[in-house]
């Protein structure tokens, strides 16, 4: 597919901030199932800092915004074509060893509860335990917005029953290092169709590596392996650590979050432009 | 100090020393070290264990004498141990290939909490982590050396090793005309140096170093400023310094100034909010990505603390073997990992007479000395050991060398440990001396300052 993506996410402080600082993982990354056609990102009165690729694959980069400043807009617009890859992260350039990926966090950390979730999968082979352990988190938590909020844990998502596309993540990341096997946190974009099957714009989902394959998407919220509908943008051991963006502002009190985000199918605008 | 009954070769000349000294005279000058210490507000804990932040150390009066031939061996060992610790650390954050080797097992270090992913395929300036190396050293014989333990991250004690000679020389002068001792103040030249040859390879000019503590609260405080202000460098707090654009900068009076090597007193967690703890009201946002993009060096790198894991520590024969294709000149302490089935039932089997550790612990805390301990204290600590075996090691209880120590009755003989500072940049350095730390109960054998230890002035005598 080719996707379109215009996300805007702007911060307001009630009070004007001396300063801001921020550190973005918004650059989709480099594999077999993703090519950047265009990509801009624009931090509005920012300077751009420090810029590299770490070793996970992801590329970095810092910017500033000196103050007095009371809003700050990052604005990220591009275009991504994209493969259907089944998942596997094919072509992807990182050094950090899978193993490192097996260290729990707080959120990702299995309780006993998410041990017996994990435990009695059973599957012939390795990929085939990861969608059995997909599905099963899918199947204990069921997908409901508003109840879960940034900081709950995979334990705490499990014994409500319910929680968004973050939760099911690290829930998963959870059963898979119950069964030894190294797992992490992706964030990214996802294309809705019209038909309004898929949800959550900008999403997050499970990678779990099998040896001999490398690197697999799970999507335990859509039921799914990531495909040509999916932008990969960088990964972690938690949401916070695969957090696209990161930011700190100096002084500014009260800070208020507002996003809006459009990902559309590029090959049919044009279409829809002549019928208007 | 003794080898039979005579007196060895490199304390002679105090035996004059102490026998010219009548206790009245004896009790004047400790009066008077104490006082001196106190005046410059040097009391905080050795190495940061925590306690009473104003409760002044014991200082003892008789110095620790090495021969130049010992010293000479020690610091061939220890600045082995240093390349060696410094090799392991590019290699395991690049290609891991002590690992891949089957040398050490992957799992110690890739699941370590103080492996840092965020730095994996960096090579900081001059390939160097860690840049000021402790290395805690016991003595069991004349030619037997032990290491206790590595320390990679931010040493401290090394103001103690300062400001002892500083006051042994205030109050003896004769004894330094007398004896021909090598002197320990080039260290803060040589830590400048070594700071300045780590700045990034951007750096335009003169580096700018400065030295980042964690605050006038820290118990460490007194160090950071005097290293501070014997290298003529500044002393910052995080508030200090914000990044802007692709560096580092810091508030001064005449505006921003570049910053480009950053000696850290503050651990990893709190560096930098954006990569590590969130919370953190102590580092400067942004410095990580400023760092990793190579627009400043931070001493030590961040991540260095793997190296010092006392389960790594097991592995430095195997380093320097490794990485320098040479044997050892420092012994480790044999160590048993409880969290192997065999070393297990052995420390388990043998508990009253080993010294039994935490992996993570530090500061003589958490620690069992099994023949000093109560048949109870040693039965609570296998509940422990059994709960969570991964987390102890344990090692043989060592006949720790002692030296004559001043002693309400006189002179008498106390256990000491030694940590010098081995500076690593574009040269290794290590200025002859450290702090010896020292017990100051009869028989015991811990030296923390928690525990009621104390420390003294470490000679090394010229040829």
């Amino acid at each position: 597919m080719r996707l379109k993506v215009d996300h805007v996410t702007r911060y307001v402080y009630d009070q004007p901030a001396r300063s801001v600082v921020q550190s973005h993982r918004l650059c989709p990354s480099v594999f077999a199932g993703q090519k950047l056609v265009e990509w801009d990102v624009t931090v509005s009165g920012g300077q751009k800092g420090a810029s590299f690729r770490d070793a996970a694959g992801d590329l970095v980069q810092g910017w500033t915004v000196a103050g007095p400043v009371s809003e700050v807009t990052v604005r990220v617009q591009g275009v991504v074509e994209t493969d259907d890859l089944s998942g596997v992260l094919r072509g992807h350039r990182e050094t950090v060893p899978p193993e490192a990926y097996l260290r729990a966090t707080v959120p990702t950390r299995a309780d006993t509860a998410l041990h017996a979730l994990a435990q009695p999968v059973e599957a012939e082979d390795t990929l085939a335990l990861d969608h059995a352990l997909s599905k099963a988190v899918a199947d204990a938590i069921a997908y409901q917005p508003g109840v879960t909020h940034a900081h709950t844990t995979a334990a705490e998502a499990l014994s409500l029953g319910v929680g968004v596309c973050q939760d099911h993540a690290h829930a998963l990341i959870a059963v898979a290092r119950v069964r030894g096997l190294p797992g992490r946190y992706v964030s990214g974009y996802l294309f809705s169709d019209a038909s309004g099957a898929a949800h959550e714009a900008a999403h997050a989902w499970a990678e779990i590596y099998i040896a001999g394959l490398g690197w697999v998407g799970f999507d335990p919220a859509n039921r799914c392996c990531p495909d040509a509908r999916y932008i990969r943008l960088g990964s972690g051991f938690d949401a916070q650590d695969a957090a696209p963006i990161r930011g700190v502002a100096r002084g500014g009190g009260q800070e208020d979050l507002d996003v809006t985000l459009a990902i559309l199918d590029d090959a049919q605008t044009p279409t829809q432009r002549q019928n208007q | 100090m003794y080898q039979g009954t005579s007196v060895r070769p490199p304390y002679a000349r105090l035996e004059d020393w102490v026998a010219a000294m009548p206790q009245e005279l004896r009790h004047l000058k400790q009066a008077e070290a104490e006082a001196l210490f106190r005046r410059i507000g040097i009391t905080f804990a050795v190495y940061g264990e925590g306690g009473d932040p104003d409760r002044l150390i014991p200082f003892d009066m008789f110095p620790r004498v090495f021969a130049a031939r010992e010293w000479a061996k020690l610091e061939k060992g220890i600045k082995q141990r240093a390349r060696a610790l410094n090799a392991f650390l590019v290699d395991i954050y690049g290609r891991g290939e002590i690992i891949r080797a089957g040398r050490v097992p992957s799992r110690l270090i890739y699941q370590n909490e103080a492996y840092e992913k965020a730095v994996a395929g960096i090579v900081p300036a001059k390939g160097v982590y860690a840049h000021i190396v402790g290395v805690d050293i016991v003595r069991t014989g004349p030619e037997e050396f032990f290491v206790l333990e590595d320390n990679c991250r931010t040493p401290s004690g090394v103001s103690y090793m300062l400001e002892s000679r500083e006051i042994m020389m205030r109050m003896f002068p004769g004894l330094f005309r007398e004896n021909r001792i090598e002197p320990v103040d080039g260290y803060s030249e040589k830590l400048r140096r070594t700071l300045e040859s780590v700045a990034p390879k951007q750096c335009p000019g003169d580096p700018t170093v400065v030295i980042l503590t964690p605050g006038h609260f820290n118990s460490a405080y007194y160090e950071h400023s005097l290293l501070a202000d014997l290298m003529g460098v500044e002393l910052v707090e995080g508030q200090d310094l914000f990044v802007e654009g692709a560096h580092v900068w810091m508030r001064t009076t005449e505006g921003p100034r570049r910053v480009d090597v950053i000696y850290r007193r503050l651990d990893d967690a709190y560096i930098d909010p954006l990569c590590f703890r969130r919370d953190s009201m102590l580092g400067i946002p942004g410095l990580m990505d400023v760092y990793r993009a190579g627009g400043v060096s931070i001493c030590s790198a961040p991540g260095a603390g793997v190296a010092d894991d006392k389960a790594v520590y097991c592995h430095v024969p195997e380093m320097i073997r490794f990485y320098l294709g040479e044997e050892p000149i420092l012994q480790n302490v044999p160590t048993w990992q409880c969290g192997k089935a065999d070393d297990l039932r052995y420390v388990l089997d043998q508990l009253p007479d080993l010294v039994v550790k935490e992996v993570h612990g530090s500061g003589g805390y958490g620690m069992l000395v099994g023949p000093k301990a109560s048949r109870e204290e040693v039965e609570r600590f296998r509940a422990k050991i059994v709960e969570d075996p991964g987390n102890y090691i344990a090692q043989p209880t060592l006949a720790l060398s002692s030296v004559p120590t001043f002693v309400e009755e006189g002179v008498a003989p106390r256990h000491v440990d030694l940590r010098p500072y081995c500076l690593v940049g574009e040269t290794i350095e290590l200025v002859p001396g450290g702090l010896t730390r020292v017990a100051l109960t009869e028989g015991s054998l811990v030296v923390n300052s928690s525990q009621g230890g104390g420390v003294k002035d470490t000679w090394v005598l010229a040829e």
